[in-house]
This record gives C-alpha cells, structure tokens and sequence, in this order.
C-alpha cells in the first residue's frame, strides 16, 4: 500500500521545524473500538450469544423456576408450554423423572461453559508451550515436538477419549482433564508457526543483545504478539470441547447423571425421540445456538486480527 | 600504558566486565582499537533433519578487522555476502565457528551477554520488525535499564526522557505505541534505545535503507551529532554507497563471507583496488544526469554461499578474470606503505 | 498543453483516487495531470505514500475494488480509459499496456513453467500459434541477456534468481510490442550490481523497440540516469514536471529542491558534514486538504502558502505547483535545526 506511512494527522509544525513533524494523538477510543466489535455482524451475534450464555450461568440459581434435581413423578413427561397439553408451571416440559426441562437446561449452561473454558485453558497451557518452544528454537526441539505433535493428530479423539473414560469411569472431572490433554494440537501448530515468523523479528533480536532472560523474551516480546492467534485458537477449541463433552455424556463415557448436561438431556430422552421429539430437541438447539456463537465470536475475531482487518 | 592493559599483557586476558554502573565516559586508550576482529568464521549447516547431516555453508570466512575507537567502519557488500550474519556475531546473537572478536582489548568469546550489552548496541534495519508493537516507547527505550537493574523505576524514566531529548523525539511519544509513529520516529526509537546504555560501539546495520530520502538524511545527521557527542565508533552496513562515503572514515568490502578490499574512504573510493569494488562504485547511480547507465560488464548470477567457486569466489563475474584466478584463491594482503588490504592476484 | 495532444500516448488530466478508510476518505491521487509522449520514458518520482503506485494502478485498471477513480480525461492513444468495459479493458492491458513489477516473485505463477507465461498472453491476445509464440520468446529472452533460453522456458520461477526473473518480467512485457510499459520500482529489491544491469537493458529496450515507459521510483539518482521527463509527486499531487536535464538544473519547487540536497551527493557534499534534511512528516491524505501540502515543511513557506498553488509554466516544457516557482526565494534554504 502507498499510504502506509502517512501518519493520521495533518502535520501543523512550523514553517521553519524541528527535526520532526507531529505525532499522532494516541486516539483509539472507545467508539472506534465497539464499532469495529459491532462493525462485524457475525461477531456481533457470537457475543451476544455468548455473553447472554455466560449470564444465564452465573446467575442460573435466580433463573431457574426449578430446582434442576427435583423429580416429581407425578408429572413426567409434561410438553412445553406451546404443545396442546403444556403449562406455563413447566415452560420447556419436564424429564422421563419429572425434572423441569428448562431449569436443567439452564444449570447445563454452566456445565458447558465450564467444560469449554477449563478444557481450552489445560489445552492452551500445553499446546503454547510446545508450540512456542518448537517456533522459537526450531532445528532439534522442533524436530521432536514436530514428531510429538504430529503423534497427538494421528490419533482419533473421540475414540482414545471413550477408551480411557471407561478405563477411568467417567465424570465431570476425568472429562475436563481427558479432553484438556488431548485438544492442544491445534494450540501447538498456530502457536509453532506464529512463533517462528517472531523469532526473527528485529525486537527480539534486541532483547536478546540486551541480555534478557528466555523467559523474559518468550512470555513478554513473543506471547503478547501471538496472543491474538490464540484466542482465536482458544475460541474454536471451546466450541470443540463442549461438543465433545455432549458427545461423551451421550455415550455415557462423560457427566455422569444426575448433573444437567445438555449430551446427558440427549441421551436420556432418545427412548422417546419419535413421539415426544422435544425431549431432545431442546438441549438439542441450546448446544447448537452455543457451539455455533462461539464459533461465530471466533470467526469474527480472527477477521479483525487479521493484517488487513484493522484498515 | 594504564595499568588495566598492563595486567592484560600480563595474565590471561580476562572476559568481558564492566563494574561501572554509573556509566561514565570511560578513558579511551588509543592503543587498543575499540573492536578488533580476528579471523572470525561462521558456518551453517543446511538441510540437516535429526538423523541426517546437511551441507555446510560458510557465511563468514576468515574476516579479520579493526576498528579504532571513535572511527567508522564502513561495510559493504550485496544480499548474501555474510555481512548481517558478521553484524549478528558481534552483537552475540551468534556465536562464531572459528577466530574471535575482542571488545576494547578482550574477548568476546565466554563474556556474559550483559557486560556485552553495555558495550555494543544494534540499530537494526527495519524500524517496523525493531519495535514490539505491543509495548509502549517508554517501554521499549527503558527496557536495557530495567533488564540490567539499573536506577529506581523513576530515575529509569528520567534517563527516557532524557534520551528521547538526544534523538529529538517529543516527550509526549514516551506513552505512545510504534504504530502510532512514522519510520523516522521509530528508527529514532530504536537509536535511543541502543544509546540509553552509553555504548561505546553501535553496530548499525543498514538503519536507513527503509527509510525515505528525507528521513534518511534527518537519521545520517543524527548518528553523525551521537558519535560527536558520545565519541561512539560504528560498525556502518550498508549497500547504500553515497551514504557509505559520507559517513564513514574506512570501509571493507565483502563478497561472498570474505572481505575482498579495505582501506581509507579515500582509497575505497578514490582508487578501488579491487575489480568487485570497482563494479559496486559503478553502479552507484549518482544523481547526475546525462551519465546513463555504466555498463559494469558483470554476469548477474550471484554464486551460490553452499557451492563457492573455486579459487577467487569472484572469478565467474569477474571482467578480468585469469587461469590463476579459477585455481589458487588470492590472499587478502597488505598493500605497502598504504595501510590498504586487498585480496586480488591482479591488483 | 504545448504540444499537439493528439501525438501524446497517455494523456491524463485532473486523475483523482479516492481510498474509503475507517477515519474518513484518503485522496491518493489529488487531481494530476501529466502526459506520456510516444518512445520516451517519463519517471514519477515520490516519497512512499505520495500516490505514485496508486497513479499506475489507476492507468493499468487494476485499483483496489473499493476505491473510487475520477478523471477530466485519461485517455491512452485516444481511447478513453475511464468508460472502457472490463473486458476491452483487460485486452488493452495485455496487448498494448504492460506491467512490471517490484517483486516479480509475485508477478510470475509459481506454478506454471516461464514458457508457459511468457507465450500466454501472445496467444491469447494476437491469436499466433505456440510455435511461433515459443519463438519470438526465445528470442526476447535472448534480448535480456538470458543465456540457455530454450531450456529457460521449462523452468519455473524459483529456479531463477531475483536479477534473472527481472529480466524475464521485462521480456514478458516486451512479448506483445506493447505501446507503453509501466514499470513500479522494478530495481528496488535488486543489488546494486544487478540493479544497474537491468536499468541499462531496459533503458537499451526500450529506445530500440520505440515503447514509452512510466518508470516509478522513489530514487532519484536512478531517474537522473534514464529518465527523458520526470514527474515529482507529493502527497498525492505532481508537484513539479519537467525534462531530466532541466530538473536537476533547476529544481523550482522547494521540495523538489529539498530532495535534491539531502541525499549525499560524491564530491559535492564533504563527507561528514550534515546533510540538508527535509523537517517534519508527509500530512495526511485523510479528510480535505487545504492549500500548499508542502507548506508545513517548507523551507520559505509564506502566509499564501495557506492558498492552493497553481501550476506555474516556466520556460522550456518546465512546471511547477508553487506560488514562488517563477519568484526569487524569499528566504534561503535553511540546513535543518539541531535537535
């Protein structure tokens, strides 16, 4: 581009001049920076989405109607409110045990986004790790970590995950440290290669004549400059993470019942999906409305990070 | 003779030290030049996997330089011809495969990184890739002050200022990030960076090449007030000849990982020795027009760093090239009476 | 314009580019006239930013999608540019217009052999056999000095050095004797020693098959030496146009002047002495300008400066945008303040 060096102010020095002209005021406000958030309409509805899921949440205890855990034989298999036999006491009909389905869904929220942020923070840890020292030495480190993470992509995820659940038993906790070791492949090969473009950048060279620590160069020149590949990265491996959960829970390798996960609400209610289809399609929609904002909010940040996504 | 460069002779010459975190202009000694290289080499390995070997490459071979306190050096040559890779030996990103650098009389060769630092700085080429985007100017300028333990937080800020003054940056771009500023700010930037420390040598590689014309002569001036002011010496690399002949008080020339030419700028540009030298003085564009273009009568294959031609590395280029050049490799010899050095059979 | 306009191959007159940006519209090209005679080889010299790739973008069609073009007259060998289809368009550029570019790297397909790209667009555009095409490239490939240049045709890009594809892109755009070439800093990422080489074919080329070509530098010792006319471009404007002899001669905008003085010139400025340094950044293209651009580093700025300066004629085909072209300076040209 011509006008990549054209500073954003029109210079006002005097005739006669220093040595420099103006410098810019320092003005990204914060019009600028929601109007590029909201600028982006995908990026938009994934935090709105998201944001809204993570409210829900926190304060599902106030939410709730229900308690998620009381069952009430009495009333099993009570339609949602818009069916013909449905009530406003139960708005999303109740369970096979009488649990209310909308109060369980909203407990699963928690489930899910616990699940997603705790698994893609494990896989973060380890994957950047790796991938960073791999970018930044390169020759023999990358060489084995290479190896290492080429090894972790050979395997097939769901399988080595239901094998060593039922090795294990699964729970809540075994499916976070499960899927925390296994989703960091993807960490490592954009961190890998995002890294090894900045080995070679002049400041890191700097810090390095300087004298600084390896520590020093890795987590304060490399990582806040390949932060935002990662949280793209970190993003995309939340979505995964909540779906593998529900894949798992469906399987019965996952959360065990009677927590309220949403693969778990799938799983219960597949005896009834032809006649009371509801059962299922509701958890259903809620891990398809998450998983697809999320995807959504990631998409759309990789967008803005991208080189071009700032002009 | 100081008593320091007594015990030198003396005993075994002592790595690198500086207990002086004052940072007072230290006594020049005008017998030990400020950088002194001995038959420095580096070679690469290519294409190496973790169970096979690759091919070596020899980016640097055999370079002896020296360059007096408060002089400078003048470096020139092509893409390829192992400057940067000398540049990065110097500042000990690299470390050599063979000979030794000595820093004001001691080696290089086992001194901590930071006893260096405070000795050599760098300005880099690219004020683009030298500035972490992510870090404020006060940030990027105070960061050798901080990685060194040097001053309280606010006496750190002080010396920013200070130095932000010397390079004529306004105050106010302390709290600004690189992307906010022009590519003459920020090679200012990064000069202020390399002089927070008071070096007394500063590698410059090339610190004006990316930069426009204008700019470029608002940076030459600056350098040239930084050496009179702070007698700084400079390693100057440049491919860039008009500017080389302005600011530089002797000049070697390297092709291919060996220096071909050295001597005074007078020498270099008044009567080239060598037939490398000559073709890079022609084809130095000047603005004067009416010349057209100088036919340099050179091939344009640069010859490939991981097969050197025999004997003179220049021979396939070179417009006079004999039997003798293709067989034996000429030496880079002293011209008598001239302090010149110049490694061509012909010359 | 002094000439008979219908002899110009390219005439443009008032050439506006506006760029959509997130602060408002930037004016790359802010109203620029020029002309290109035919055979001669015109330089549009500028500093980075000063719309000069923008300008040749702008002549080859090729602008960015968002970008809005506006022109009084463009008009090449009398067809008008501004109201041709994309479809004529895209034939002129093949046939009669041609590019090279800085990085030829990413001008040649990696993917295809040099015979390949270099027959296509004979081809395609004068309907001649490959057989005759594959010759006519062998002997153009011969012209710029490629040696071996039968079996050339059956390498691909990377197998060449960055001197060598160069010299290809200039055989590429010799392929359909084109009328006018239009050259974006071809010598730029080149060596010094490969630089020269290449200019001085270009320059031989270029006189021996009669083609104009828009050279686009940012380097004025390159324009001294091949240059017939120079165009000086700033902040978006030609701020002063004249031919190579007369504007060496007789720099008549300071800031053409400024340029002039402050790369170091062999034998003239004594080595070590300061260099005349231009103060002060390039304005800002976003938004209205108002006035002399130049003005705010401008050695003799004066209070008219405030009004934009029209095109000043000077003798012999000379122009300038500067109120005091044709005055005396009123104040000398100061060396830049210590700092």
């Amino acid at each position: 581009m011509t006008t990549s060096n054209v500073s954003p102010t029109v210079s006002s020095a005097s005739p006669s001049g220093t040595a420099l002209g103006e410098i810019p005021l320092p003005a990204p406000a914060w019009s600028r920076v929601t109007r590029r958030l909201f600028g982006h309409r995908g990026l938009a509805i994934g935090l709105i989405v998201v944001g809204l899921a993570v409210l829900i949440a926190i304060f599902a205890p106030l939410l709730a109607p229900h308690d998620p855990y009381h069952q009430d034989i009495a009333n099993r298999m009570v339609p949602p409110v818009w069916h013909a036999e449905g009530s406003w006491e139960h708005v999303l009909g109740t369970d096979k045990l009488g649990r209310d389905t909308l109060s369980r869904l909203l407990f699963g929220t928690r489930i899910s986004l616990t699940i997603g942020l705790v698994v893609a923070l494990i896989s973060g840890v380890i994957g950047t790790t790796l991938g960073v020292l791999a970018g930044y030495f390169g020759g023999r480190v990358d060489a084995v970590i290479s190896y290492i993470i080429t090894t972790r992509l050979a395997m097939p995820v769901v399988l080595v995950a239901l094998a060593l659940a039922s090795l294990t038993g699964g729970s809540l906790t075994t499916v976070i440290l499960l899927l925390g070791l296994l989703l960091w492949d993807r960490f490592a090969v954009v961190s890998r290669s995002v890294t090894q473009q900045m080995r070679d950048a002049e400041y890191v060279y700097a810090a390095r004549t300087l004298g600084c620590s390896l520590p020093y160069i890795l987590l304060r020149e490399v990582l806040p400059n390949i932060a935002g590949s990662l949280i793209v990265v970190m993003t995309l491996e939340m979505a995964h993470a909540i779906l593998l959960e529900a894949t798992l829970s469906f399987l019965g390798m996952g959360v065990q019942p009677p927590l309220p996960s949403w693969g778990l609400m799938v799983a219960e209610g597949k005896a009834y999906m032809f006649f009371q289809p509801w059962v299922i399609a509701i958890p259903g929609i809620a891990l398809f409305v998450l998983v697809l904002a999320i995807n959504l909010l990631g998409d759309g940040l990789r967008d803005l990070n991208a080189p071009g996504g700032r002009n | 003779m100081s008593a320091h460069s007594t015990t030198e002779v003396a005993g075994s010459r002592p790595a690198l030290e500086i207990p002086d975190p004052s940072m007072a202009p230290r006594t020049a000694r005008a017998s030990t030049p400020a950088l002194e290289l001995c038959g420095l080499s580096k070679t690469f390995t290519l294409g190496a996997g973790l169970f096979k070997r690759g091919r070596t490459l020899g980016a640097v071979s055999d370079v002896s330089l020296r360059i007096p306190r408060g002089q400078v050096m003048g470096l020139v040559g092509e893409s390829g011809c192992g400057k940067s890779t000398l540049a990065k030996m110097l500042l000990g990103l690299t470390t050599p495969s063979d000979g030794d650098v000595l820093v004001d009389g001691k080696p290089l060769r086992g001194a901590n990184q930071k006893a260096l630092a405070r000795h050599i700085q760098p300005i880099f080429q690219d004020p683009y890739s030298s500035l972490n985007p992510r870090k404020r100017i006060a940030q990027i300028v105070g960061l050798p002050l901080q990685v060194h333990g040097i001053g309280t937080s606010r006496e750190r800020a002080a010396r920013v200022a200070e130095t932000l003054d010397v390079v004529g940056l306004p105050r106010r771009a302390a709290d600004q990030f690189p992307g906010q500023l022009s590519g003459g700010q920020r090679q200012r930037v990064a000069i202020a960076r390399a002089l927070i420390m008071r070096p007394d040598i500063v590698i410059c590689d090339e610190p004006t090449s990316a930069l426009d014309v204008s700019v470029q002569a608002q940076i030459l001036n600056l350098l040239l007030d930084l050496k009179a002011e702070f007698g700084l010496t400079y390693l100057f690399i440049s491919h860039d000849l008009a500017v080389v002949e302005h600011l530089v008080d002797r000049v070697a020339v390297m092709y291919l990982g060996r220096i071909v030419e050295e001597g005074t700028r007078e020498q270099i540009f008044g009567s080239p020795r060598h037939p490398y030298t000559r073709a890079l003085l022609d084809s130095a564009l000047t603005p004067e027009p009416g010349l057209g273009v100088p036919d340099i009568g050179l091939g344009d294959a640069m010859p490939d760093p991981s097969d050197p031609p025999s004997g003179c590395a220049f021979h396939p280029r070179c417009p006079k090239a004999q039997a003798l050049c293709r067989q034996t490799r000429p030496r880079l010899e002293d011209i008598q009476g001239d302090n010149a050095r110049v490694a061509c059979h012909f010359a | 314009m002094s000439r008979l306009e219908v002899n110009n191959l390219l005439e443009v007159k008032n050439l506006r580019v506006d760029l959509p940006v997130e602060a408002g519209t930037l004016h790359a090209v802010r109203g620029i006239d020029f002309h290109v005679e035919r055979g001669e080889m015109l330089c549009l010299v500028g500093e980075s930013g000063c719309g000069k790739s923008m300008t040749s973008l702008a002549l080859m069609g090729l602008l960015p999608r968002k970008s809005r073009l506006s022109a009084d007259h463009l008009q090449f060998d009398g067809i008008d540019l501004t109201t041709l289809s994309e479809r004529r368009r895209s034939d002129l550029r093949g046939a009669r217009m041609a590019m090279i570019f800085q990085e030829p790297m990413t001008a040649l397909n990696p993917a295809y052999t040099l015979g390949n790209q270099l027959c296509e667009g004979l081809i395609r555009h004068r309907g001649v056999s490959r057989q005759e095409a594959r010759e006519r490239a062998i002997y153009l490939l011969e012209r710029v000095g490629i040696s071996a240049a039968k079996d050339r045709l059956n390498q691909y890009p990377h197998q060449l050095s960055g001197g060598l594809r160069q010299r290809v892109m200039i055989a590429m755009a010799l392929m359909c004797e084109p009328d006018l070439i239009i050259a974006d800093e071809p010598t730029t990422a080149l060596d010094v020693t490969i630089q020269a080489q290449i200019l001085r074919l270009l320059r031989e080329l270029q006189q021996e098959f009669g083609t104009a070509v828009i050279f686009i530098t940012h380097d004025l010792g390159v324009v001294a030496r091949i240059a017939d006319r120079v165009a000086v471009m700033y902040a978006g404007e030609v701020i002063e146009s004249a031919p190579t002899p007369a504007l060496y001669a007789n720099p008549a905008h300071p800031y053409t002047r400024g340029l002039l003085s402050c790369i170091p010139a062999p034998g003239k400025t004594p080595p070590g002495s300061r260099l005349q340094a231009i103060p002060g950044v390039v304005p800002s293209l976003v938004g209205h300008v108002e006035g002399c651009a130049f003005r705010n580093r401008c050695p003799q700025a004066q209070p008219t400066c405030e009004q934009t300066p029209p095109l000043m004629s000077l003798p012999g085909d000379h122009r300038a945008r500067c109120h005091y072209a044709d005055r005396p300076v009123p104040v000398p040209l100061q060396p830049e303040m210590s700092s």
